[in-house]
């Protein structure tokens, strides 16, 4: 009799057809990329007019430039309060901080349109410009719970000794930050981080409530376009996120493959 | 020096206290205070008390779209647990190798755009798109069956969409599982469904609720898959908070719209916290 706990053929090819439908879309997308007949649905052979015609296109730029200053501003900002707010909280008792850890994932808890409407209405209570700064703290709003959380479950996970240990032996609390918790803290800093970047480059719903007029991201152009049908330059637009996305989503496997190792050092 | 540590401590809370109440707590207070005020003529509202935006939602039309939301909600919830549990689970019991090959393979599509994903659909669902030529190439059916925008092809964009929240959780539970309890049913001499049912679901149960609420509550706010794949036929209570907003400019009855909805996902989390008995929602974190 088979052993319980191991897999069987059906059971791998469920999985397989799972998968395989998964990247259906994703598959087509790339290739339709490339096709050199306008509709989105007849194959005219090979060319790279689409990514020419956007590499052209000004507006296509802009949103380009927008989408990476926007991830990486938002990225940079959540990197700072995620992590000085998990590194303050650790240790602390208080009734004020689990309010606050609550509070401050919410974000990405309630439904994406909630929140895109909350911000709308108090942006403009607040008279903020709609455009770069709105979208920059919306982003960094649902951008801190990821390196947040990462940051807080490493800290919980640590071993305390070493670090009063070392300041046992008179080790200055900066050094002894420095030499042992922040080394133990980046893998998950830096987890945490590209994921909000790969979250903030691919945000459609909560930019599109707070954004201005004029200031667009590749995402936002992505659903505008997309409303009136699919064309090729959606598609070689959509494969130049796709790749981006998949990159830094890599990236952060390699960072999670470090960090479980350093783990094992750790724990002999 | 035990002060001093404490007092490094609270300035380093100082970024995430104001940022979370300036930007989280204080916008989420501001929603609920515009749900009860009137509509003014242009944009913004006045300052005039009134429950007209929640006695409003009770009208017919925007009560069947919330009960056509919850529809979606349900019927997308049942399909992504017949999908997405046997796929955790078969995951689970996969080598460690390919364990990580296949998390890699669900992450790269679920961290990706979820518009990529959908314009890819449209490909497919297109009339004469790659579905049809197939269907019809093989003599299955004769005409375009004309898929896209209809409510099948909602009802699939959202069961795709969805289907890695409930994957991912289901296999955190299922790989912490002990297989011996398993074995040992089954050298006792219980069938194998019977071992299933009683110890693998019994065990796996964390992870299926927290699949499936993460499935439900973005279920009810995903409005753009509504609109693309669905065209102005699937209208959801996302679209039509969305189109208050934008089209209809009545900010107090799209916030009362919100506030409804954000208390219905509060008592999905509370509700699910009573059951599972835990603070934590498997399989993201």
């Amino acid at each position: 009799m088979r052993r319980a706990g191991k897999s069987g053929i059906f059971s791998k090819i469920y999985l397989a057809f799972i998968v395989a439908l998964m990247y259906i879309p994703v598959i087509l997308t790339v290739i339709y990329s490339f096709n050199a007949n306008k509709s989105p649905t007849v194959w005219g052979g090979f060319s790279m007019k689409w990514y020419e015609e956007l590499a052209g296109d000004r507006s296509i730029r802009e949103a380009l430039g927008n989408s990476l200053l926007l991830a990486f501003g938002s990225c940079f900002f959540a990197i700072l309060i995620g992590t000085s707010g998990a590194l303050g909280m650790r240790g602390r008792q208080s009734k004020f901080d689990g309010v606050i850890a609550y509070l401050s994932t919410l974000p990405i808890m309630i439904p994406e349109i909630i929140l895109g409407m909350v911000f709308l209405g108090v942006f403009s209570f607040m008279n903020l410009p709609f455009g770069m700064v709105t979208l920059m703290i919306a982003h960094t709003a649902f951008c801190i719970p990821y390196v947040f959380m990462m940051v807080r479950a490493r800290l919980e996970g640590m071993d305390k000794n070493l670090e009063e240990a070392a300041l046992d032996l008179g080790a200055r609390p900066f050094a002894v930050f420095r030499d042992i918790t922040f080394p133990a803290i980046l893998p998950a800093i830096l987890s945490g981080a590209l994921l909000s970047f790969a979250m903030s480059f691919d945000d459609v719903v909560i930019s599109i409530f707070v954004t201005g007029a004029r200031t667009n991201t590749l995402a936002i152009k992505i659903y505008t376009k997309l409303k009136t049908g699919v064309t090729p330059e959606i598609n070689a637009l959509a494969t130049i996120l796709l790749i981006v996305t998949a990159a830094v989503i890599l990236l952060s496997r390699g960072i999670g493959r470090h960090k479980e190792k350093s783990q094992e050092i750790e724990t002999p | 020096m035990e002060n001093k540590q404490k007092k490094k401590g609270i300035s380093l809370l100082v970024p995430i206290y104001i940022f979370t109440i300036l930007f989280v707590f204080f916008p989420i207070i501001y929603m609920f205070f515009v749900s009860f005020m009137s509509r003014a003529e242009v944009w913004g509202f006045d300052m005039q008390f009134t429950f007209a935006n929640y006695i409003r939602i009770l009208e017919p039309i925007y009560l069947k779209t919330f009960v056509r939301s919850l529809q979606l909600a349900f019927t997308t919830t049942i399909l992504v647990i017949f999908i997405g549990y046997p796929f955790g689970y078969f995951m689970g019991k996969l080598s460690a190798k390919w364990k990580a090959r296949m998390m890699l393979l669900i992450m790269i599509p679920f961290w990706t755009s979820s518009l990529i994903r959908l314009n890819g659909w449209i490909i497919v669902f297109q009339s004469n798109g790659m579905l049809d030529k197939i269907l019809m190439g093989l003599g299955i059916t004769t005409d375009p069956l004309k898929l896209l925008y209809s409510y099948p092809a909602v009802l699939f964009g959202m069961v795709y969409a969805l289907c890695p929240f409930m994957i991912l959780s289901v296999y955190s539970s299922v790989e912490k599982m002990d297989w011996g309890l398993v074995e040992a049913a089954l050298d006792l001499g219980a069938g194998r469904a019977r071992a299933f049912w009683d110890i693998t679901l019994k065990i796996t149960m964390p992870g299926l609720l927290s699949g499936v609420v993460l499935t439900f509550i973005p279920s009810m706010g995903l409005f753009f898959v509504a609109d693309i794949l669905g065209g102005s036929k699937v209208v959801l209570v996302g679209n039509v908070i969305q189109e208050q907003l934008t089209k209809g400019r009545n900010i107090p009855f799209a916030a009362a719209l919100s506030v409804i909805l954000m208390i219905m996902t509060s008592l999905i989390i509370a509700l699910y916290r009573r059951i599972a008995n835990t603070g934590k929602i498997e399989g993201i974190f």
